[in-house]
């Protein structure tokens, strides 16, 4: 199929950056979304031009490398699935694709389509552990058993890749859902109970720090979300977050 | 030039159970106000890296860690699915450490060395109980207590998982480890930044450069060890399952500063991945071994039965039951469908060359799930009072039990291929995944460069010729929360009046000279193909001359043709854009380069390999079944080392001894 793609080309993070217009035929329905873009790129850099850049590794889904805004949603059309697992069977012969990177003021450009998600870490720094150290002394796994529904429930928010579709999805650019996933983890378990206040209390206020918005329930992070973690974790963050207030 | 004269294998005395205690107690220590004063730099914050930096760290060393991601939470450790090894014993069948150690050797062909493997065995409990520690939440039965499943080439199940993103929890766990450690201001993280060179002073390492990617600057960074965890060198291949960005170019420049490097040829070719689909193809996907647990494996028994699959006149699921050639359970049936991935990789080849492929490039066998499925469903209707034998029912309780446990497996699968591996069976192929070879160290992770440690997937490590599933993860961890911490603070020890390493010497200046000087080269090359033709052309070679079945002409070719190719890639690459700048395709052309050096060491290593053992498979060596032909003569590690652009590398023999393990033919039948 032929498409017309609508590409951001930005140079660094101080260039102010324009949509640039390319055309792309001989695209195969089996190609994923990035390889589509590969094959881009090798012509780009045929006419010794500069290709586009963008962020991604694994291409499996698993390390929350990708992005990419397409055609205006986070990680493009398709449902639970991140934009390396996206397959061009998705779109038609003629289509005119967008592509931007995640915009939000907390995750500035970085090049063309790269952000800089490095918040995402400062709000990790500030919390999203247990502090145990590695002496090898630490208890035999199994001697607290913990509720089957509870370790399922703190695996479904484990699975959270910190790909910042969330921010890019939400109005407010909120990262209510990556926070609450990794706060919900913690709470579920009883290893995370000793600094379950504190590890609340400071997530979040590294997160207001960053610059992200406030949260007003629209729910648009949940339903971009490619790994599925619930809104039920952001209402357990706001439970924790005002337990740990009182 | 045996190994043992100049660079021993520092093996400690002593009965095999008690080695490493004994080494334990006798090693030098730091004391913690010394350690503040101790820099360390660990290159890779993968399980490996990630574990001994956060470990480092919390000893009170200054760690400072680098990676090319933008966050450590991204290496590639994981994209890791199905679990992670332990001689836990918690299912009561049998399982010891001497048993983890004994089939982990057997497993790799009897080609790894015997104290290291037992090290590994021996401290594997110790991770589950660390990471369950940090909060990582490993499957668990109703009970509460941690769940197991088995893998390839065991008769126990040990293996420890988290759904199939086992590796994402383990690895969240260690970076969780490192924030603590950030937090504190004890470890300097470097996202997107690449290493380029190490430095070394006095014969010892003390530095490296690296690249910061985003702008472009070459920076100098020093220490008084360097750590280096930077994964497999898979992508040789360019096709793999390894992330885009898996190079080997961290572990080749130690090599080319006196590193010697070992086994190149030992690279696993994993049984189980979605089959390519065409020439636009930029990586393959792993499906998780441990749907061996549950699917079988087979083939159309009859030719016209394959003939009309490919032509898409006949569906899978209308092939009659005695028309089907499980072939794995007919030729191993002690394993079945659980031999080694070794094993298995050669009998799909074996099927797919024969003619029995099932896509339509013929190069493709069926992992099926519909007994699994029918025999879990009828289990739980019966336990939920149900129908049994009423199809509706026990197909629907059936997929819900294999959703609970492969789920992200089957969509992930569903999404590539478009087909639903709930209702027609998958298509699998053999794909590059993992490389056994890598960097020799010694028992204290050591390289034959003083103060250049390797752990991970970078070193030769414990695997030999073929590693078992589920015990990549294990290594890692092992490498770096429980042995290198003792092992570096030996080494260490030696270095509490030292002082701050400068960054201001010739040594500095020349490293960083050599560094810059090759990047102005792709820069200014004036070349008319992208990196990707070239290494697109590598992997060809890699794949067809020294995949998963070799022999001496093709290697001679092979080592020619990459010569080739590599001569032509100097004169005609095409980088764009400049080098201060984020600028993808120039660190591409770096890994590249590096990448077209090991590929000629690599078939080099194949062809001295007079053998088949393990993932190294050469024709000539085979039995009248057509399995691997170990030869005695060849029981050593191959450790090369550089000696200049235009020599010949010289290859020294470790040799490997079994004093407590009786070396058999490896039978799985
Ligand atoms: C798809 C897949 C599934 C797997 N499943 C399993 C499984 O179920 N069980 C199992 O035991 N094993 C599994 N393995 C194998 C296992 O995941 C790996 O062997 C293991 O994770 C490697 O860990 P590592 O820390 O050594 O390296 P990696 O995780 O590869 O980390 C390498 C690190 O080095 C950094 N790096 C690399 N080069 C440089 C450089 N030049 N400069 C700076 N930084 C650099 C990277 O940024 C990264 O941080 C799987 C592998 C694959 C590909
Ligand atoms: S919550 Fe979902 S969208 Fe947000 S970072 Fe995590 S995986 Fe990505
Ligand atoms: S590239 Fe890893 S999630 Fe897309």
């Amino acid at each position: 199929m032929k498409l017309t793609l609508k590409i951001w080309r930005q140079k660094n993070s101080e260039d102010k950056g324009k949509m640039v217009d390319y055309q792309l035929d001989d695209v195969s329905p089996d190609m994923s979304f990035l390889e589509m873009l590969d094959v881009l790129n090798d012509q780009l850099v045929g006419k010794g031009e500069e290709p586009v850049a963008f962020d991604h590794d694994c291409r499996e889904g698993i390390c929350g490398t990708c992005s990419l805004q397409i055609n205006g949603k986070p990680h493009g059309p398709d449902s639970l699935v991140t934009t390396c697992q996206l397959h061009m069977r998705k779109f038609n012969d003629g289509d005119t694709v967008y592509i931007e990177p995640f915009r939000a003021k907390a995750f500035p450009v970085v090049k063309d389509l790269i952000v800089d998600r490095s918040a995402f870490d400062r709000i990790q720094h500030a919390g999203g552990y247990i502090s145990v150290n590695t002496s090898g002394n630490t208890q035999d796994a199994n001697a607290i058993p913990i509720n089957k529904d509870d370790a399922d429930k703190a695996f479904d928010a484990a699975t959270c890749i910190g790909c910042g579709a969330c921010v890019a999805a939400c109005k407010n650019a909120s990262a209510m859902l990556f926070v609450s996933a990794k706060v919900s983890q913690f709470a579920l378990l009883p290893q995370g109970q000793v600094e379950r206040e504190r590890r609340a209390e400071n997530m979040v206020a590294q997160m207001d720090a960053e610059g992200f918005g406030a949260c007003t329930n629209t729910g648009a992070c949940e339903a971009e979300c490619p790994k599925g973690i619930s809104l039920t974790n952001i209402a357990r963050l706001n439970r924790e977050f005002l337990g740990a207030k009182l | 030039m045996q190994i043992g004269s100049n660079f021993p294998a520092q093996i400690p005395e002593g009965p095999l159970a008690d080695k490493w205690t004994n080494y334990k107690n006798k090693i030098n220590l730091v004391n913690p106000a010394n350690k503040r004063n101790i820099d360390v730099i660990v290159v890779g914050t993968g399980l490996a890296g990630g574990s001994a930096a956060a470990t480092l760290a919390e000893l009170g060393y200054n760690v400072k860690a680098f990676c090319y991601q933008d966050s450590p939470r991204r290496a590639h450790s994981i994209a890791a699915q199905g679990g992670i090894n332990a001689a836990k014993n918690y299912q009561g069948d049998g399982d010891s450490t001497y048993r983890l150690f004994y089939d982990t050797v057997k497993g790799g062909d009897y080609r790894s060395r015997e104290a290291n493997v037992y090290r590994l065995a021996e401290v594997s409990a110790n991770i589950i109980d660390q990471c369950v520690a940090q909060g990582v939440p490993f499957a668990r039965d109703y009970g509460g207590l941690l769940d197991n499943r088995s893998f390839g080439g065991v008769l126990v199940s040990r293996t420890f998982y988290a759904k199939g993103q086992t590796g994402q929890q383990l690895l969240l766990g260690a970076y969780s480890a490192m924030n603590r450690q950030i937090s504190r201001g004890k470890i300097k993280m470097y996202n997107r930044h690449e290493m380029l060179e190490l430095v070394i002073v006095d014969g010892k390492a003390r530095g490296i450069i690296a690249r910061n990617l985003v702008t472009g600057e070459i920076e100098r960074h020093s220490a008084h060890a360097v750590v280096i965890g930077s994964g497999g060198y898979g992508n040789v291949f360019f096709l793999s399952t390894n992330a885009m960005g898996s190079n080997v170019s961290a572990s080749w420049k130690i090599y080319k500063k006196g590193a010697w490097f070992a086994n190149p040829c030992f690279t696993q070719i994993h049984p189980t991945c979605i089959p390519v689909s065409g020439d636009h193809q930029s990586k393959l996907t792993l499906m998780s071994e441990s749907l061996r647990n549950d699917g079988r494996i087979w083939v159309p028994k009859k030719m016209e039965d394959a003939e009309a699959i490919r032509a898409g006149k006949l569906k899978p699921t209308e092939l009659k039951e005695e028309d089907r050639d499980y072939y794995l359970e007919r030729r191993y049936p002690a394993f079945g469908n659980l031999v080694p991935r070794d094993v298995a990789s050669r009998a799909a080849k074996e099927r797919c060359d024969a003619g029995f492929g099932v896509n339509q490039t013929g190069e493709a066998v069926y992992l099926d799930f519909a007994s699994a499925i029918e025999r879990y469903g009828k289990e739980q209707a019966h336990i939920k009072g149900m129908d049994e034998n009423d199809p509706a029912v026990y197909l629907k309780l059936g997929k819900d039990v294999i959703a609970n446990k492969y789920g992200n497996l089957f969509q992930m699968y569903e999404k590539i291929v478009d087909q639903n591996p709930y209702e027609t069976p998958m298509m699998i192929y053999p794909a590059v995944h993992y490389t056994m070879g890598g960097t020799w160290v010694d028992y204290n992770l050591m390289s034959t460069i003083p103060g250049c440690f390797v752990i991970g997937e970078a070193n030769f490590s414990d695997h030999g010729a073929n590693r078992l599933g589920a015990s990549a993860l294990m290594q890692g961890l092992a490498d770096g929360y429980f042995v290198l911490p003792y092992t570096i603070g030996d080494y260490l020890s030696d270095d509490i009046r030292t002082g701050k390493i400068p960054t201001d010497s010739a040594e500095f200046d020349e490293a960083e000279k050599a560094v810059k000087d090759q990047l102005e080269k792709f820069i200014n090359n004036k070349g008319s193909k992208s990196v990707d033709y070239f290494h697109k052309r590598l992997g060809k070679v890699m794949w067809d001359k020294v995949g998963m079945a070799r022999n001496e002409q093709g290697l001679k070719e092979a080592i020619e043709e990459i010569k080739a190719i590599r001569e032509e890639f100097y004169k005609d690459v095409k980088v764009p854009g400049g080098m201060n700048e984020y600028n993808e395709e120039l660190a591409k052309a770096g890994r590249v380069a590096d990448f077209l050096e090991l590929g000629e060491l690599f078939a080099k290593d194949a062809l001295q390999r007079e053998e088949s053992c393990g993932g190294h498979f050469r024709e000539e060596y085979q039995t009248e079944e057509g399995e691997a032909m170990r030869r005695p003569e060849f029981q050593y590690a191959a450790a090369w080392e550089y000696k200049g652009a235009d020599q010949e590398p010289e290859m020294h023999k470790e040799d490997l001894v079994y004093k407590d393990i009786e070396v058999k033919e490896r039978s799985y039948k």
